[in-house]
């Protein structure tokens, strides 16, 4: 079997697998999960009622008994890649285990049942959680104000450059431009552009960094912000971050810091004080709540005062006599970001993270995270080409030049860490690396889980040395080979249609 | 180093970019052999609006490949005069063939010194060494 992993590596998974159609494909005329009792009260004509707005056209949804749709989710969630099944090294993503005592403080009935629009008299409970998480939040990330309201770290940089479009409004100068270096998350220059601004990319240094000078030759008075990420998504410490602030602010701009990868300086650094002025947090990442299929997200924003009177609305507030209410009388904010007090479930196990590790456990997890990196980093060096070989902070980028003799790509790797029962690391990002992949272990990961992704990683080198084609087949061992990326990216199938009944 | 094709008649930019000045003084623009191998599988082209006035060095529009995404830089200043619309049915044309059928656009330089500057194919294969 040439397929198997030899050696009793990772988190390979076997046994039963289950193929799936689609629930529409399994849909049966007249098949139904639950019967409604008869009417027992008079029956209406419902074409009198609602005249032309009653549908003929009605949705095709699927007709399944209950147990076919248990079954149904039920085998799909065997497909699930978790965290909580194995490593998830998915560099930037900050892919850490979410403690399940979140999950009780968040199912508490009284936040659990708190409805949105419930008068702030009903849930001065879940108000009070909301200002100390703000201010939490603050402390950590040495800023003045936070808000809590954006869905994600992306819509958290939107309602941060509303905000700075703002404040240059209100003095009567707008500025045209936003610098983004060359090693940022898409999202940042895509946020910048919804909110009218020319994107200028600024080269980073050999080292992976921003240097005053690039940074310099490109500041003037059209530009607004410098977004800057860190550390950047190169794991590194943007060494000169407190003089590129100090070039930004000498012009009149701000510099709006990217907290993706703020779980590396938790309770050892805060991005307030090096000059930042406006960050987001990916609740998500750095505090342990659930990404993408987990749940939505949560990006909350923080600002220095300069900011303050922009931010969304309502803002929660603590009146004379300790009762909460919300805020809405701020002439200059942005508005409105999200329905409700953003998502609130995410809030609250954000909080509860914060509070069962405490001041000093968050600085152990940034030093648990950095330590894991550089670890991986120590034993792969040799092995692998590191594009940047320095000591990092939370994450590490290796790249598959050292792989190419033999023909082998970074997908090919990807490809085969499945094998090995690994979800696949961050690939081809950041684009200053070409074949890059980014990993990203977290503090999760016990020394014997770490060493076991590092043996995995240097037995694939080697298997790209002696067998290449084992790679390029890859993956083996899953429901499905490797999958044809490329067509599916140019003649993407994005919906269902039902095969034509035969007369 | 892997094998590039660097047609002798083209100019280069050192963003991987060709250029071949037409004889209606318009200039065809393309990606090079180089950028079309380390993209990989080209799965969209976006490109400027014909019409679209651009400085040297602008970017005006993206290629998307499976692996990743690379802003398209105007080679020299000019007005756009038109793009090769058939790459938003076949975006594989760009790997197929970029000097030919994978062109991007056309555009008037308007400013024809800077064609001066820009790489013949022997200093564009040095750029790339220097990165390999
Ligand atoms: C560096 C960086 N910035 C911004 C984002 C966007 O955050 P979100 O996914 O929460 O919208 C990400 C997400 O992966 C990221 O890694």
């Amino acid at each position: 079997m040439s397929g198997a992993p030899q050696g009793g590596a990772a988190n390979a998974a076997g046994g039963l697998a289950y193929e799936e159609p689609l629930i529409f494909e399994q849909s049966r005329p007249g098949r139904r999960g639950a019967e409604l009792p008869r009417c027992d009260v008079p029956e209406v004509d419902a074409a009198a009622l609602l005249g032309e707005n009653l549908r003929e056209d009605l949705p095709a949804l699927p007709e399944l008994s209950e147990v076919e749709v248990v079954r149904h989710f039920t085998r799909l969630s065997t497909w699930n890649a978790a965290v909580d099944l194995g490593l998830y090294p998915l560099g930037s993503c900050t892919m850490k285990y979410n403690p399940k005592l979140n999950e009780r403080v968040a199912r508490l009935p009284g936040f659990a049942w708190a409805h949105p629009l419930s008068p702030a008299a009903e849930v001065q409970g879940l108000l009070e959680l909301c200002f100390e998480l703000e201010g939490f939040l603050a402390e950590i990330s040495g800023m003045d104000c936070v808000t809590l309201q954006p869905a994600a770290g992306a819509q958290g940089e939107l309602a941060g450059l509303m905000m700075i479009r703002a404040h240059f409004e209100q003095r009567g100068e707008p500025r045209s431009k936003v610098l983004v270096p060359d090693t940022a998350h898409g999202t940042n220059p895509a946020s910048a552009a919804l909110n009218g601004y020319q994107v200028q990319t600024v080269a980073s240094g050999a080292d992976g960094v921003l240097h005053p000078g690039a940074l310099k030759a490109a500041m003037d008075e059209t530009v607004a912000a410098l977004m800057i990420t860190n550390p950047n998504t190169l794991g590194l410490f943007e060494d000169h971050i407190a003089e590129l602030c100090e070039i930004v602010h000498a012009q009149g701009g701000l510099v709006y810091g990217d907290g993706a990868n703020l779980n590396a300086l938790l309770g050892v650094a805060r991005p307030g004080d090096m000059g930042l002025d406006v960050m987001h947090m990916n609740l998500h990442k750095t505090f342990s709540t659930p990404h993408g299929g987990g749940g939505p997200g949560a990006g909350p924003v923080a600002v220095k005062r300069v900011l303050a009177p922009y931010l969304p609305t309502p803002r929660v507030q603590r009146g004379p006599d300790g009762r909460f209410a919300w805020r809405d009388d701020a002439p200059h904010s942005i508005g409105r970001l999200h329905g409700g007090h953003g998502n609130v479930g995410m809030l609250l196990r954000a909080y509860a993270y914060i509070l069962s590790l405490g001041a000093a456990g968050l600085r152990r997890c940034a030093e648990a995270a950095v330590l894991n990196a550089n670890y991986l980093l120590a034993r792969l060096r040799g092995a692998w080409h590191l594009p940047y070989d320095r000591p990092v902070m939370h994450e590490c980028v290796l790249s598959d030049r050292a792989l190419q003799a033999s023909g082998v790509s970074t997908l090919d790797v990807a490809k085969r860490l499945i094998d090995h029962g690994y979800h696949p690391p961050t690939i081809y990002f950041p684009l200053t690396v070409p074949g890059a992949l980014m990993i990203e272990p977290t503090e999760s990961e016990s020394l014997e889980g770490l060493d076991r992704f590092a043996d995995t990683l240097l037995q694939i080198a080697e298997e790209a040395r002696r067998d290449p084609a084992l790679l390029h087949g890859a993956p083996h061992r899953t429901r499905h080979r490797r999958l044809d990326e490329t067509r599916a990216a140019r003649k993407p199938v994005l919906r269902w249609t039902p095969q034509e009944e035969s007369a | 180093m892997a094998e590039y094709q660097l047609p002798e008649t083209l100019r280069y930019t050192r963003e991987d970019e060709w250029l071949r000045p037409a004889e209606d003084g318009s200039a065809v623009v393309g990606i090079t052999d180089y950028a079309q191998q380390q993209l990989g599988d080209v799965v969209f082209v976006e490109l400027p609006e014909p019409g679209a006035v651009l400085q040297q060095g602008e970017a005006c529009g993206a290629i998307e490949s499976v692996k990743t995404v690379a802003e398209l830089f105007a080679p020299v200043s000019g007005e756009v005069a038109r793009c090769n619309q058939e790459l938003a049915q076949r975006p594989e044309a760009v790997n197929e063939d970029c000097y030919g059928g994978g062109w991007i656009l056309a555009m008037v330089p308007s400013q024809p010194a800077e064609l001066d500057g820009l790489l013949d194919a022997a200093a564009y294969a040095q750029h790339i060494a220097d990165r390999e």
